[in-house]
């Protein structure tokens, strides 16, 4: 159970420190009667409050996480029986499932193919991006700066509504006569430069590349809005070095957002060249059904590099949002400062620099120069060393720590036990000799999907246990909530863990079945008992859901105004669900760094409590 | 509308839209930087077609140039509270802009006419695709340029703080897209 501490401690009064010291910017007197926010429109669809906009993020990316986990159990149900009946789905994917004469349903490989690829795209970039940096960055930016919201609602507000629109078209082409786009979720070509190379090369990819493009320009106009926000909207005294490490976190997502989206965007341009005006970037002499088309002179490889360099940082615009909220979360519940703050801020920013320097990880199996690769494997191996100085602090924050074990700790806990495992294996692939092996098996799948997959979506979930009472006032339910944990803790290791054995069989990621193969036909029984387990897991999601809609209406009520005893500036707020302009009084102004946890015998200093005459100022 | 939010304390001492504007500035260079870097890429690999530009791009240049500076003299005429040759210099940039838009389309055409054309060899059609992806860039900076024109045409004259910055916003990335066409054209010269 989350026991709320009493404050115990001796503190001055919230509310007279902020009138005494915070910043009156006479945000009300200009506000008052906020005509912008006060039809039910305005205020919940077309909302440009941070907060709102916050929750229109997470639901949105929730609703995509069920259909992009759906998606994963067909296929997964495809791999672990491929001998299977599967007519009774019918209902439900249609003549997706093709029933002989004899009544037995079989999923048709476009189909299965077409799930891969939207499972794919979907976790990605509409779950793991703007699910989880839309969400957080929205909601805690502005109240943890201390700001009243993000330097352009409007923009903002635009930022969801391109999003949503992204959403919508890559929904509709879920239900295209000839399919969504199945060339897989990187779209290389000639699959996706080609119309007519695959069912869902043609109108599908034009789907899939117009809702990308749309969705590009959702980042750009958030990311510049959340730097904009934190450079220039943090309240008195809220010094760079006195910022909260989630704020950081966003904030150096958001520039790699900003510098690596746009490579996408060229990368995309070029290829719609290619597919609408019969240019030669990506495409050299191909035949198709027998027929040569008059392309010449392309190389489907610049395509990887462009793709790529967004590629890798995207993985570090999935893993850092998730980063920043462990670092807060585990600090807090384990009453301990977070461990080597500044040590923290530059692994951050080093990871942040040198994703832009690794792309080519993924290609040295593409043919490009092994001389060239050496470049790349050292750069990515390097990086290596800021993640385990932030495994390694993460660690030492806890070690010792008064630990309570809520839910959301839990999740903070296990993404670090994730972080590690599938960080591990990173450095396998790392070394390009042994990436000869692996490339392109499910060592790789077990890799991304526990380094990034399960770890970014455990960083999430710490963040919705742990901020939910910011959003809706009440607590989410601790049992449900442990229940989920360690459902989808043990259960995701079970789906993944076993894949790098098969991996390392070389068993071929993105294959239709495998017990055709003599090679790999031993591996059924492990393939029934990771669809098995994905389906487990898939339940426990449920609970999730079911655990978070039923607390927006029924959970425990926030009683105080800082229900955990943290430090910072969210929880100043006059009412634990706050009103438009966060404050309704003085801004609060900041005093000291956020992690004064069990300092000086005092169990928790918040960051608007100056600092002593003779205490030591930790920011410093 | 409330389109910026002003803080506190405006800790970085530059207009919050501003800032956003050269993120957005910065978001335009990787683009650009990766279709230059494409092109190097490209063209490293062989099998790609010599071919010289044609004078129109040049003299386009120099047009979009003298653009860039009428635009600053109408900037500071309008600081200087001249109303006419603000106007008049802000007309004159809008005329400007147009004329090296066709005057890019009359080089591609001429392009066209040496046989280099948007298919085949790709050196071609990266030219076409930079220039053509540049173009949309100007056509958004006419557009701001028109916004700017029915300010100040429709709205009665007059200094004001809040005038000066949106017009020094529509000037920034008027400066930045005359910029970045004269890398990319620089870059294309010595690559050829
Ligand atoms: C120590 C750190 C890491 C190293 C050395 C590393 C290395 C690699 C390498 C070499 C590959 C390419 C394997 C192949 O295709 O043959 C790869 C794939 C991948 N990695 Fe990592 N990685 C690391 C951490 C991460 C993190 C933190 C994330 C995400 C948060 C991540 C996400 C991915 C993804 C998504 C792919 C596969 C993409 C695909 O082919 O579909 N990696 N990694
Ligand atoms: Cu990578």
């Amino acid at each position: 159970m989350a026991e709320v501490l009493e404050n115990k401690v001796n503190l001055p009064d919230v509310d007279q420190l902020i009138r005494e010291q915070g910043y009156d910017d006479h945000f009300h007197e200009h506000h008052h009667g906020d005509k912008y926010q006060s039809g039910f429109i305005s205020k919940y669809i077309f909302s440009m409050d941070h907060k709102i906009i916050a929750r229109q993020f997470l639901i949105t990316g929730m609703i995509w996480a069920v259909i992009g986990g759906l998606m994963s159990l067909i296929f997964r149900l495809q791999l672990g029986f491929p001998e299977e009946n599967f007519a009774w789905l019918r209902p439900l994917i249609g003549r997706w499932v093709t029933v002989n004469d004899a009544g037995v349903g079989t999923i048709t490989p476009e189909f299965y193919y077409a799930m891969v690829t939207m499972h794919g795209t979907i976790i990605v970039f509409f779950v793991l991006t703007a699910g989880l940096s839309g969400t957080f960055s929205n909601l805690l930016i502005p109240l943890q700066v201390g700001a009243r919201d993000m330097a352009s609602p409007f923009l903002n507000m635009l930022s969801y509504w391109f999003f949503f629109l992204s959403s919508i078209v890559m929904l509709l082409s879920l239900f295209l006569s000839t399919g969504p786009f199945s060339g897989g979720w990187t779209a290389y070509p000639p699959l996706s430069a080609l119309p007519q190379a695959s069912d869902g090369s043609g109108a599908g990819m034009t789907m899939w590349l117009v809702s990308l493009t749309l969705f590009v320009v959702s980042v750009l106009l958030g990311g510049i809005n959340y730097i904009t926000t934190v450079l220039n909207l943090r309240t008195k005294g809220m010094s760079m070095w006195k910022l909260p490490l989630p704020i950081w976190a966003f904030f150096t997502t958001a520039v790699l957002g900003l510098l690596s989206f746009p490579v996408l965007v060229s990368g995309f341009l070029l290829l719609f060249f290619d597919r609408s005006l019969g240019t030669s970037f990506y495409l050299s002499e191909i035949f198709v059904g027998g027929q040569a088309l008059d392309f010449a002179g392309g190389s489907p490889i610049l395509y990887q590099h462009l793709f790529w360099f967004l590629g890798h940082p995207e993985v570090y615009i999935i893993i850092l949002p998730a980063m920043g909220i462990v670092s807060e979360v585990l600090s807090v519940n384990s009453r301990r400062p977070i461990f080597g703050y500044r040590f923290m801020v530059y692994s951050i920013l080093a990871i942040g620099f040198l994703s832009f320097i690794v792309w080519a990880h993924h290609m040295f199996m593409s043919g490009v120069n092994p001389f060239i690769s050496n470049f790349f494997v050292i750069f990515t191996l390097i990086i290596a060393v800021p993640s385990a100085v932030k495994v390694f602090n993460w660690l030492t924050t806890l070690y010792g720590g008064n630990i309570r074990l809520t839910t959301a700790a839990l999740y903070g806990i296990g993404f670090v036990s994730m972080f590690i495992s599938g960080g591990l294996t990173g450095i396998f692939l790392g070394n390009s000799a042994i990436d000869v092996q692996q490339h392109d098996t499910y060592f790789v799948v077990a890799h991304f999907h526990i380094v990034m997959g399960v770890a970014a979506m455990f960083g999430m979930f710490a963040g919705v246990y742990h901020w939910y009472p910011k959003m809706y006032g009440r607590f989410m339910n601790e049992t449900l909530g442990k229940i989920h944990f360690w459902g989808t803790m043990i259960g995701a290791y079970a789906i993944f863990w076993p894949m790098h054995y098969i991996g390392m069989a070389g068993v071929p990621r993105r294959y239709y079945r495998f017990d055709t193969f003599e090679a790999f036909k031993h591996f059924g029984a492990l393939n029934k008992f990771m669809t098995i387990a994905a389906i487990i897991v898939f339940a426990c999601q449920i609970l999730f859901i079911i655990n978070f809609f039923y607390s927006i209406w029924k959970g425990r009520k926030v009683t105080s105004r800082n229900p955990y005893n943290a430090n910072t500036l969210e929880w100043t707020t006059e009412t634990i669900v706050p009103g438009h302009g966060n404050w309704e009084g003085n801004i609060p102004t900041v005093q000291r760094w956020a992690y004064d946890y069990n300092k000086d015998e005092r169990e928790f200093i918040p960051q608007y409590v100056p600092v002593g005459p003779d205490e030591k100022d930790e920011s410093h | 509308m409330a389109l910026t939010q002003s803080g506190p304390v405006n800790r970085f001492g530059i207009h919050p839209q501003k800032f956003a504007l050269w993120a957005a500035m910065g978001s335009i260079v990787m683009m650009f930087a990766s279709l230059t870097s494409a092109y190097v890429v490209r063209r490293g690999a062989g099998n790609w077609l010599e071919y010289k530009l044609p004078l129109l791009f040049f003299i386009s240049t120099l047009v979009l140039l003298i653009s860039s500076l009428t635009l600053h003299w109408s900037y500071s005429s309008y600081k200087k509270g001249l109303e006419l040759r603000y106007k008049s210099f802000l007309v004159v940039t809008l005329l400007l802009g147009l004329a090296f838009a066709v005057l890019q389309y009359q080089g591609w055409l001429q392009l066209y006419s040496y046989g280099i054309e948007l298919k085949g060899n790709p050196s071609g059609s990266f030219f076409y695709a930079i220039s053509g992806i540049h173009l949309a860039h100007i056509l958004g900076g006419l557009a701001a340029l028109t916004v700017a024109g029915i300010h100040a045409f429709g709205l009665p004259f007059a200094v004001s703080e809040k005038r000066r910055h949106r017009f020094e916003l529509v000037c920034h990335y008027w400066h930045f897209v005359d910029v970045l066409w004269v890398y990319l054209l620089t870059f294309m010269i010595i690559q050829q």
